[in-house]
């Protein structure tokens, strides 16, 4: 996996450091957010409605009064869970699901492939909406969607991998030493093949975030008056001629927390040198 | 006067010098080969006079470069362009990989004809299928209008010569034009490009390995090692009085039709890495004569018979002879 | 060329079979009677009676599945809950909106992103290169959503060059597609510049400048060439995804087409139309993936024989 030594190259390259700073700040502010946030995320006041970004309320307030900084750092906290829940649920079902189809091979291995290839040329948008048409509106039902709509990436890039470890001799020699399949895979293979998936993955979270700021913005995820960036900004349209601010900044939230993960993913990538792995699964 | 005369001619990509101050000429009608184990700078010295070292990050840090009485170093690169495929032309080393992929073969012979003659679409694929028959192409005409994956390999190296050949040029340069290819097929390619050759009066710069092509073909050697010319000397002179070790070792490694398969022999030790060249003579590691001035001094190309050879052993023995009479 | 497009509209079959048949399993999987979830609110006992034989809701699965399939063969995709109407005509009313922009968007997210990212790859290091990259790692991380909001904010409220919303005229188009444009030119640069810069090291490319080609000719008529089949193959995957975008932008600018009625069905849980967008989309989704893969034997012999 990452050496500590790699990890240090990567925090002391500008767009490493700069983006784990960023990212940091982001985790701190969904773990304390009751902490953090200097008034609760709920307290309506209509008195105060849509008022300016002002000292008392640095980013304004909605159009139900509440504090807009308050309900973006709770934000943060809705948002960053409910992606990295679902991209670990969908890392680890399509690493199992890649990791076995492609040590046994055969009909299932077939199976596997073809429900991926059948997935993969549809957007996940696309399929988080069936999702969310069969389980119903909620940030539940996000997550799940999520989880299902990134899982094809992840069980194709697994499979890919185990193959081209599979024939290398070191299984064979564990095998033949009487080895279980599941000692051989979990043990083994999964561990060689993890660092591309686990990069994968990282860079998932932040589509994951924009993901489920999209359903969030239709009205299908976190619903009223659970704050999140996308939801945020659905009732923000609304106030687009009065009160643009309550559009901008959970706006800016998504893309600034989206281009640090990209952004840490790419010198990740680059340090680890695992590009090329990425790109032709 | 000399076709192509190159002199001192030193090369660097980034901080590495893979070229020492080369030096060799190239006269109208001769064929001269270029000799040396991978890593020698072969092809380097072949890039050098195509002017595109650019492309791999290269460039000339000193000498000169003289085609025709052209200071090529110095010629801008519009007429540099002007003069690639059409006085100057290149037969590359991988022909599986010299043709573009997804454009049929007549068009890529045809383009050098319309880009350097003039020519018309129709005359140059005329042009273009008589040269492919003068290279014993069999239904040229059909093959004019194949994809490269459609061919052998042997066909895609006559397409790659018909390509060199499409604008009569004055020097070819063949870059192990057989290397990629089936055993059989070389002693056959080489043939057709030295007939051609002959045939047109054509100067060729033959860059191999093996020292039984160079003499299948050549009339003059550069024996090239480690960046630095090791010997030059007509062909029989090479063969006939060896200067320089490393040269002798490249005539004992011909394969001989009558040894055993598996018997081949290679030269003792690994060609040195250009980031870490040895000092003095770069051979001295691997050098059976070696003796202590070789590590500490570069051996300058000096006369030697009828040629030229950078080393320290043969000038001594040189001596030697004088010396006793 | 005919043979590779019938041999691939038949793989496609079973495609659209597995995706009819999720599609068609919503209403059945969703909590509660499938009944409920296609009749019209307010019907009489009598009507859901009606409904149930008409769909065959009380025989097996299978035999309802073929019912609605043969349904959907005429053109039948059921009735409406809310809107009161066959969704067949909904959809009739919907999809010319969401064609135009999505073609759009399509040929804009083609035609700009293989213009900037050839020019990055030509001019590689420099300040266009890194102009190119910029506006690549924003379209692929700004959400598409609220970049239309911001397109809204700047464009129709503060400068008025635009119509904020709805469909009204041609100029109701530009900011759509811009909006969907910048995530699918990103997608496209990326992927021409990368490619180009593979490509020109390749050996023909090293031949073609020893033939004297001038250097336009070769990045243009040849690398470029080149670079064009790693691009359709995204565009042909991603197909999907700029038709995805569309169902987004839609809702932002109010305009109709199926994402809108879409979503709107979604909030509403108007299954039968549900059913019918998604239906309609993945179909978008098949034939753009078909559409790709015809482009892609176009340029390169070597895939028409594969599969041809």
């Amino acid at each position: 996996m990452v050496k500590s030594s790699s990890l240090r190259t990567i925090l002391l390259s500008p767009r490493g450091g700069i983006s784990a700073i960023v990212l940091l700040v982001v985790m701190i502010c969904a773990v304390f957010a009751p902490l953090i946030a200097p008034y609760a995320y709920d307290i309506q006041s209509l008195r105060d409605a849509n008022l300016n970004p002002s000292w008392k309320n640095w980013m304004g307030t909605d159009e139900f009064g509440r504090d807009l900084l308050s309900r973006m750092i709770y934000g943060a906290r809705t948002s960053l869970s409910v992606a990295l829940t679902a991209i670990s649920i969908s890392v680890a079902i399509g690493m199992s699901l890649g990791a076995t189809a492609a040590y046994f091979g055969g009909a299932f291995d077939r199976l596997v492939t073809a429900a991926v290839d059948l997935t993969w040329s549809f957007p996940e948008i696309l399929i988080a909406l069936i999702l969310i048409a069969i389980i119903g509106p909620g940030l539940n039902s996000t997550m799940i969607a999520i989880s299902i709509a990134y899982l094809a990436q992840f069980t194709r890039l697994t499979r890919v991998q185990i193959m081209a470890l599979k024939s290398e001799t070191y299984v064979e020699a564990t095998r033949s030493l009487g080895a279980g399949h599941a000692h051989i895979i979990f043990r083994h293979l999964l561990p060689n093949a993890l660092t591309p998936v686990i990069v994968a993955g990282m860079l998932a979270t932040g589509d994951a975030i924009i993901l489920e700021a999209t359903l969030g913005f239709f009205g299908l995820g976190a619903q009223p008056p659970t704050p999140s960036w996308g939801a945020m900004m659905s009732s923000g349209t609304a106030q687009i001629f009065i009160a643009p601010w309550i559009i901008i900044f959970p706006g800016l939230a998504i893309a600034i927390t989206v281009i640090a993960i990209n952004l840490f993913g790419d010198a990740v990538i680059d340090v680890l040198d695992i590009r090329r792995q990425l790109r032709d699964s | 006067m000399a076709l192509l005369s190159v002199t001192d001619l030193s090369v660097s990509i980034g901080r590495l010098k893979p070229l020492d101050g080369i030096s060799f000429d190239i006269g109208k009608g001769e064929i001269v080969g270029m000799v040396g184990e991978s890593g020698s700078g072969k092809s380097l010295t072949a890039m050098s006079v195509m002017g595109l070292l650019p492309l791999i990050g290269g460039k000339m840090t000193s000498g000169s470069i003289r085609f025709d009485g052209i200071d090529l170093a110095t010629l801008p690169e519009p007429r540099y362009r002007a003069l690639r495929g059409r006085r100057i032309a290149l037969i590359s080393q991988n022909p599986m990989t010299s043709l573009d992929p997804i454009i049929r073969i007549g068009a890529q012979i045809d383009q050098v004809g319309i880009l350097h003659l003039g020519l018309s679409d129709a005359a140059a694929k005329a042009r273009s299928i008589d040269i492919m028959r003068q290279l014993r192409i069999p239904e040229a005409a059909t093959v004019h209008g194949n994809y490269p994956h459609q061919l052998s390999g042997g066909m895609k190296q006559r397409v790659v010569i018909a390509m060199a050949l499409a604008a009569d040029p004055e020097l070819m340069i063949a870059d192990e034009p057989t290397t990629a290819l089936d055993v059989t097929i070389q002693a056959q390619i080489i043939q057709i490009v030295v007939d051609l050759v002959r045939e047109r009066g054509l100067s060729l710069m033959l860059i191999t390995h093996d020292m039984g092509v160079v003499a299948q073909a050549c009339d003059k050697v550069v024996v090239l090692y480690a960046g630095r010319v090791a010997e030059r000397n007509g062909i029989d002179a090479i063969f006939g009085e060896p200067q320089h070790p490393y040269t002798r070792e490249l005539i004992r490694c011909i394969p001989r039709h009558d040894q055993l398969r598996g018997s081949l022999t290679g030269i003792p030790g690994a060609v040195p890495s250009v980031m870490d060249y040895p000092s003095g003579c770069r051979f001295h590691p691997r050098c059976a004569d070696a003796l202590d001035i070789c590590a500490g001094a570069i051996p300058a190309l000096e006369q030697k018979a009828a040629g030229f050879a950078a080393c320290h052993a043969a000038i001594n023995a040189a001596g030697k002879v004088s010396a006793h009479g | 060329m005919a043979n590779f497009l019938i041999k691939r509209l038949v793989l496609l079959i079973p495609v659209f079979l597995v995706v009819s048949v999720i599609i068609f399993m919503i209403i059945h999987l969703v909590p509660g009677d499938p009944i409920d979830n296609i009749v019209q609110i307010g019907s009489t006992p009598q009507q859901k009676a009606a409904l149930t034989a008409k769909y065959g809701l009380d025989k097996p699965l299978i035999v309802q599945y073929a019912i609605w399939f043969g349904k959907l063969m005429t053109g039948d995709l059921g009735e409406a809950i809310i809107l009161r109407q066959p969704v067949s005509s909904l959809i009739a009313q919907n999809l010319p909106h969401s064609l135009i922009l999505g073609s759009l968007a399509l040929a804009f997210s083609t035609v700009v992103g293989i213009a900037t990212g050839a020019l990055a790859a030509i001019r590689r290091d420099s300040w266009v290169d890194r102009t190119v990259m910029a506006v690549i790692l924003l379209g692929s991380t700004v959400p598409s959503f609220w970049l239309g909001l911001l397109m809204i904010l700047v464009f129709a409220v503060h400068l008025g060059w635009f119509p904020v919303s709805g469909a009204r005229s041609w100029s109701a188009l530009v900011l759509p597609v811009l909006t969907i444009g910048l995530g699918g030119v990103a997608l496209v640069a990326r992927v021409t510049r990368v490619a180009m810069m593979d490509i020109s090291r390749r050996d023909f490319v090293m031949m073609l400048h020893a033939k004297g080609v001038p250097p336009w000719r070769i990045n243009l008529q040849h690398i470029l060439r080149h670079a064009l089949l790693p691009v359709v193959t995204i565009l042909s995957l991603r197909i999907g995804w700029i038709l995805g975008g569309a169902v987004t932008i839609e809702y932002v600018f109010a305009r109709p087409g199926l994402g809108s009625l879409l979503i709107t069905s979604l909030n509403q849980r108007d299954y039968p139309v549900v059913q019918g967008c998604l239906l309609m989309l993945a179909i978008a989704v098949m034939l753009g993936t078909l559409l790709g893969d015809v482009v892609q034997a176009l340029i390169d012999p070597r895939v028409r024989e594969r599969t041809g």
